[in-house]
């Protein structure tokens, strides 16, 4: 899937490497976690994320995602491999790798003790600020994430999304060549989840390399110049958004309810419609994937209906992350 | 992959500069500092009631009252034994409160600690400045009690200070008690911590040594020997060498096992903190 820095000077770029010209800020080779038990969350993952990069890692819940995320935030030990960011080998020398990465979890892990400004102040002198340069800096990311009015405010008293705002501001303050997200959008409401796009959007603008995991499709397509699909701790494509969904060789995805044997009618529609290139039963409709679109709805209907099925819902749309995801996987990401 | 740590990285930005493991721990220090100011109006009941009624109803309202305690030695020397009993006591119970509940709570619901470690020195260097934090705290609570543990009592305390002995014991059961608060805290969380008070601390002061110079169990020598696995014995009876003309336990014999539990909590300590923290 991935490439080798070797590769990739000798060869033509191909989708899956970082842009050209980019230095690599995150490699991992081999990199693999077996939990005691012997469930393998992530299994031999090669990986290579280029300085000013979104990279999503997309896939549904138990993926192997967050291990992943973990294994580079020297939280979870690899059972093997190598996982360097910034050229720092993660493993060998966490110390100085923290120093590098930004991590905004899944969950909320502000100090309680805390207030608003605090936080941030505290965060920027563990990072080696001075008093003055930390209140500096702590004013200046209160401003920009939209805190100041609540910089006096325990953290406990902040809503979900000014919560998340604020672990994006300590995660970012001390400069890390990656900030690292854990599901960064996962229970927030949908202005919350806006607002975030913004605030990713804005750090990537300003040449933040961002490795972001997450379940939703719409974020990856989104926010992410390059994206890995995974499932069982493997990584099943790779390439930017717009690569993924041509790589189908679908260009629309057509869903019909209809009442009866679906799987039936799926069979008879992948048979009947011509550029038909895949037909499977989700969530009690049938997703069809199609090549050449011209004139496809009329055709099903007169298909499903010459085949003794009553068609009561029909709609036509481009494929998206999800279509790639079900043409991969055989099933839903939502599963 | 071999690629050196020690140089910085080309593609890292100049910004993301090297801290250094000690600027990382004194700022974590300066945290909890400041925490514990903030919180003071918290702190110094926590730390000041349990003894001071300790102290009242035992050397105050007892001799007051005629209730007879301490055993033929009279009240005055009851009052005088128990003032390093009370400081034993009270610096363990400060390293478990310092330092075990709060570590319980981040470990636990909050999942404080995930961004606690990721500060940038060494896992187990978090794990130590949570010793020091906590023995700084439990030497505080010692300074704030003892004038407590003097005044109060209705007898005179008679006071035979040995400051060379004060100056050592002291700082070790300080920090013994917040490596074992460091254990319990990670041995231990919401649901199970409890327990921790139920079985583990009241045993411990109650067998302590507080209330009872240990020489003076002789008399039933099962428990005199039962007791020795009790940290909170040597500290009492090191204070009372610190402190008072009370009979105490040798020197020869407290030093060193109070210096092999500190050792023992902390090298436990620090690796169920690690194994806590990784996954």
């Amino acid at each position: 899937m991935s490439t080798t820095a070797s590769d990739a000077s000798e060869h033509a770029p191909r989708p899956s490497d970082p842009p050209p010209g980019a230095p690599e800020v995150i490699r991992t080779v081999g990199l693999t976690k077996v939990y005691p038990g012997g469930v393998t969350a992530v299994d031999r993952l090669d990986l290579v994320v280029g300085r000013g990069e979104i990279f999503g890692l997309l896939g549904p819940n138990g993926a192997g995602k967050t291990t992943t995320a973990g294994m580079l935030t020297t939280r979870v030990v690899p059972t093997s491999g190598s996982a360097h960011v910034g050229g720092v080998d993660v493993w060998a020398h966490p110390a100085r790798a923290k120093e590098l990465i930004g991590v905004v979890p899944q969950t909320n892990t502000l100090d309680r003790a805390l207030t608003v400004r605090d936080n941030l102040y505290f965060h920027g002198r563990f990072f080696g600020m001075s008093r003055a340069v930390a209140r500096r800096e702590t004013d200046d990311l209160l401003e920009r994430f939209k805190l100041t009015e609540r910089a006096a405010m325990p953290v406990l008293a902040l809503s979900g999304g000014m919560a998340q705002r604020l672990m994006v501001a300590r995660a970012v303050m001390h400069r890390p060549s990656v900030l690292f997200l854990d599901e960064p959008t996962a229970g927030l409401d949908p202005q919350s989840r806006i607002a975030m796009w913004e605030i990713l959007a804005d750090l990537h603008v300003d040449g933040q390399t961002i490795l972001l995991t997450t379940h939703y499709m719409e974020e990856a397509d989104q926010l992410c110049d390059r994206l890995a699909i995974i499932d069982h701790g493997r990584v099943l494509a790779l390439d930017t958004p717009e690569g993924l969904k041509r790589s189908t060789g679908i260009d629309t995805s057509v869903v019909v309810s209809a009442e009866g044997d679906l799987a039936a009618l799926a069979a008879l529609l992948d048979r009947e419609i011509d550029g038909s290139t895949s037909a499977r039963v989700l969530d009690g409709t049938v997703h069809l994937g199609v090549t050449g679109a011209e004139g496809v709805l009329p055709a099903v209907v007169q298909v499903a209906e010459r085949g003794g099925f009553r068609v009561t819902d029909l709609s036509i749309t481009e494929p998206t992350l999800e279509t790639v995801f079900i043409d991969l996987t055989g099933k839903d990401l939502r599963e | 992959m071999t690629a050196p740590a020690t140089t910085a990285p080309p593609d890292a930005p100049a910004t993301a500069r090297h801290v250094g493991s000690w600027v990382a721990f004194r700022a974590l220090l300066l945290r909890d500092g400041y925490v514990l100011r903030k919180n003071l109006r918290e702190f110094l009941p926590r730390t000041i009631l349990q003894p001071l009624l300790l102290v009242f109803v035992f050397t105050y309202v007892f001799p007051k009252i005629g209730q007879g305690i301490g055993g033929t030695a009279g009240a005055a020397d009851f009052s005088t034994m128990l003032v390093a009993g009370v400081l034993a006591s009270v610096i363990l119970f400060q390293g478990i409160q310092s330092v075990a509940l709060p570590m319980v709570q981040e470990f636990g619901f909050t999942r404080e600690i995930e961004d606690r470690v990721l500060a940038p020195l060494p896992l187990e260097l978090v794990g130590v400045e949570k010793i020091v934090a906590g023995a700084l705290q439990c030497l505080l609570s010692a300074l704030i009690v003892f004038p407590i543990a003097t005044f109060v009592p209705a007898t005179p305390v008679h006071l035979r200070l040995d400051w060379p002995v004060l100056l050592t014991i002291a700082p070790l059961a300080c920090v013994m008690s917040a490596a074992l608060g460091l254990l319990f805290g990670t041995l231990f969380d919401p649901r199970t911590v409890p327990l921790l008070f139920g079985i583990v601390v009241i045993p411990l002061t109650f067998l302590g040594c507080i209330y009872f110079p240990w020489a003076q169990l002789e008399s039933i020598r099962w428990l005199q020997v039962l007791v020795l696995v009790n940290p909170l014995v040597y500290m009492s009876e090191g204070f009372r060498a610190a402190l008072t003309p009370v009979p105490h336990m040798r020197l020869l014999a407290v030093y060193p096992v109070l210096l092999g539990f500190t050792v023992a909590f902390s090298a436990l300590g620090l690796r169920t903190f690690r194994n806590r923290v990784l996954s």
